[in-house]
């Protein structure tokens, strides 16, 4: 068959069956949206602004209006302007200050633990086979147990000093953290490992030129994840016993039904929280600037 | 013979069922010597060069590197993949150092080394760009250069233009000829463009399909001093159009067999 006919073939639109179809119908044409409705389109930077004060005064707005209306009692909802003066309270006294050195420790020893063990294990998770095969068994199991279901055990084992909340945070995280680091160490393009043999690297200089760096933004993304767990268990167990900590703190509350202080230290968990975000989404830019 | 590959076979079994990429390839490639292997895809070029890198190891028959048998991968045998192989946290410069600083060298002497071969490959000036910020093209001319600053006994091209556009390929094609020309380095590359192969080859072998194995062993026989204008040339038409010939019959075979077979 000639070129010529080959072409012919493909634009003969009078083929047999064909004839008997009506024209397709065609659509209308949606009309145009703005961009806000508009998927992935971007938007001003005005919208994003009004939008952004939105979402933090709207429930704002809901709990001054709750709590001036009357319907709910303010032992229950405390005003915008109790809950600060309850905080300020606390900062004059110290307490808070105490409270917060106190759960931010505690943060630190048991979550640095647990990204000091799950780091390394992970990549030697997502670089060798057998290392996967050796952990995923058990950690995949490990993980869907509930860390809070370990409470009375802990204090069984270790009392009710810091030990047992320190294990309690790691528990919490070191299991998802090292299956989320594996999984990013697996994520290294294998081409870029295989051209890295045929310049002369070696297995351990492949694994520390190639495989971490290649990782280290997702690395800390896990980390930053993770974080956010962190910070939520070392409340859970400062709840159960403790002389000190943000948790201990909205016990002790409690117990005095001092609701513009639960509100308060809500807020200053909530603001650590988006802190500790900050910094490492800082941390990840800066070793990630190559991922643009 | 620089090179030497007899009676390699490969197979990759996914399962249950078996695929003979390659099958009985029977391969020299002289000291210095370019050397272009054409075959449609899926045709095992990529599996031959991983064999010849020793990322992979060949299911029967043997190859040779100055006579001693490849075990495994090394910087002998530099590898330039098809794309997007660069370090993309490391600059121009430290991805073409990269090689170099696993050596015992004096920093000066690295220096020294990677600025001849950013020059050689025209990056001097993006030298401390990071990979994303280069076109295709220059990110090609980087993983060119980053295998050559090892001063390979062969260098490896895996159908390394073939994601760029005409333009930029034909920039591409004549780098690559001076660089060969320049260094001296033995080149085994493979493509699935014919023209490419004949530009660039001092012989083709064209590698017929499923399984692999060697259809055709061509001699080119135009001037080694080859610009653009030569793709015009009726000798070059000529040729381009037997080994075209010699590709479409086994495709065509292939598809045939395809068909029939149901594989
Ligand atoms: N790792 C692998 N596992 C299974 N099959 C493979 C593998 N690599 C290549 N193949 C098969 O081998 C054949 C040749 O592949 P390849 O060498 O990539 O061809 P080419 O580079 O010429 O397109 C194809 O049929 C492909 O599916
Ligand atoms: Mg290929």
């Amino acid at each position: 068959m000639s070129p010529l006919a080959v072409g012919a073939a493909a634009t003969d639109t009078t083929r047999s069956g064909r004839e008997g179809w009506g024209p397709l119908p065609r659509r209308p044409r949606p009309g145009r949206t703005s961009p806000l409705l508009t998927i992935r389109a971007p938007i001003s930077r005005r919208s994003r602004l009004t939008l952004a004060v939105l979402s933090l005064a709207l429930p704002f707005l809901a709990w001054v209006v709750l709590v001036a209306s009357g319907v709910v009692p303010s032992r229950f909802l405390p005003s915008p302007g109790a809950v600060l003066a309850a905080g300020i309270g606390m900062a004059e006294s110290g307490e808070l200050f105490a409270d917060l050195w106190a759960t931010v420790q505690r943060v630190l020893f048991g979550f640095g633990l647990a990204v000091a063990v799950s780091v390394p294990i992970g990549i030697v998770m997502g670089t060798f086979r057998a290392g996967q095969a050796l952990f995923e068994p058990l950690i995949s199991v490990l993980r869907y147990l509930p860390a809070s279901a370990f409470i009375p055990l802990l204090v069984i084992w270790m009392g009710l000093g810091e030990p047992s909340k320190i294990a309690l945070l790691f528990i919490g995280t070191v299991f998802f953290n090292t299956l989320m680091v594996s999984d990013v160490v697996r994520g290294v393009p294998r081409p870029l490992i295989d051209v890295s043999y045929t310049l002369g690297a070696r297995r351990g200089e492949v694994l520390r030129k190639v495989i971490v760096p290649h990782s280290l933004p997702g690395i800390v993304d896990a980390v930053r994840v993770n974080a956010a767990a962190a910070w939520n268990f070392v409340v859970v167990a400062e709840l159960v016993n403790s002389t000190e900590g943000l948790g201990y703190r909205i016990v002790r509350s409690q117990r005095f039904l001092q609701t513009d202080k639960i509100f308060a230290v809500l807020i200053v968990i909530g603001l650590c929280g988006v802190l500790i975000d900050v910094v490492l989404r800082l941390l990840r830019n800066k070793v990630g600037r190559w991922t643009g | 013979m620089k090179l030497e590959l007899s009676g390699v076979g490969k197979s990759f079994r996914t399962g249950a069922a078996s695929v003979r990429a390659l099958d009985g390839v029977d391969l020299r490639v002289a000291s210095g010597e370019f050397l272009c292997v054409v075959g449609a895809s899926g045709s095992g070029k990529s599996t031959l060069l991983s064999l010849v890198a020793g990322l992979d190891v060949p299911t029967e028959g043997r190859i040779t590197l100055d006579g001693a048998e490849v075990t495994g991968p090394g910087p002998d045998r530099g590898l330039v993949p098809q794309a997007g192989t660069l370090y993309p946290w490391r600059t121009v410069e430290r991805n073409v150092a990269f090689g170099l600083e696993l050596l015992p060298i004096t920093p000066e002497d690295r220096a020294a080394r990677v600025d001849w071969h950013l020059a050689e490959t025209g990056l001097t000036e993006f030298r401390h760009a990071l990979p994303r910020q280069l076109s295709g093209g220059q990110q090609q001319r980087v993983a060119i250069a980053r295998a050559l600053a090892c001063e390979p006994e062969v260098l490896l091209l895996d159908e390394p233009f073939g994601a760029l556009d005409v333009q930029t390929k034909e920039d591409m094609q004549v780098l690559v000829r001076q660089v060969w020309r320049d260094t001296g380095t033995t080149v085994l590359m493979v493509t699935h463009d014919v023209e490419e192969a004949v530009f660039l080859g001092g012989r083709v072998v064209v590698l017929a399909c499923d399984p692999g194995r060697v259809a055709a062993d061509i001699t080119v026989a135009l001037p080694e001093d080859r610009d653009l204008d030569i793709k015009r040339h009726p000798d070059f038409l000529a040729l381009r159009a037997s080994i075209e010939d010699i590709v479409r019959a086994q495709h065509r075979a292939h598809t045939a067999r395809a068909t029939a077979g149901g594989r």
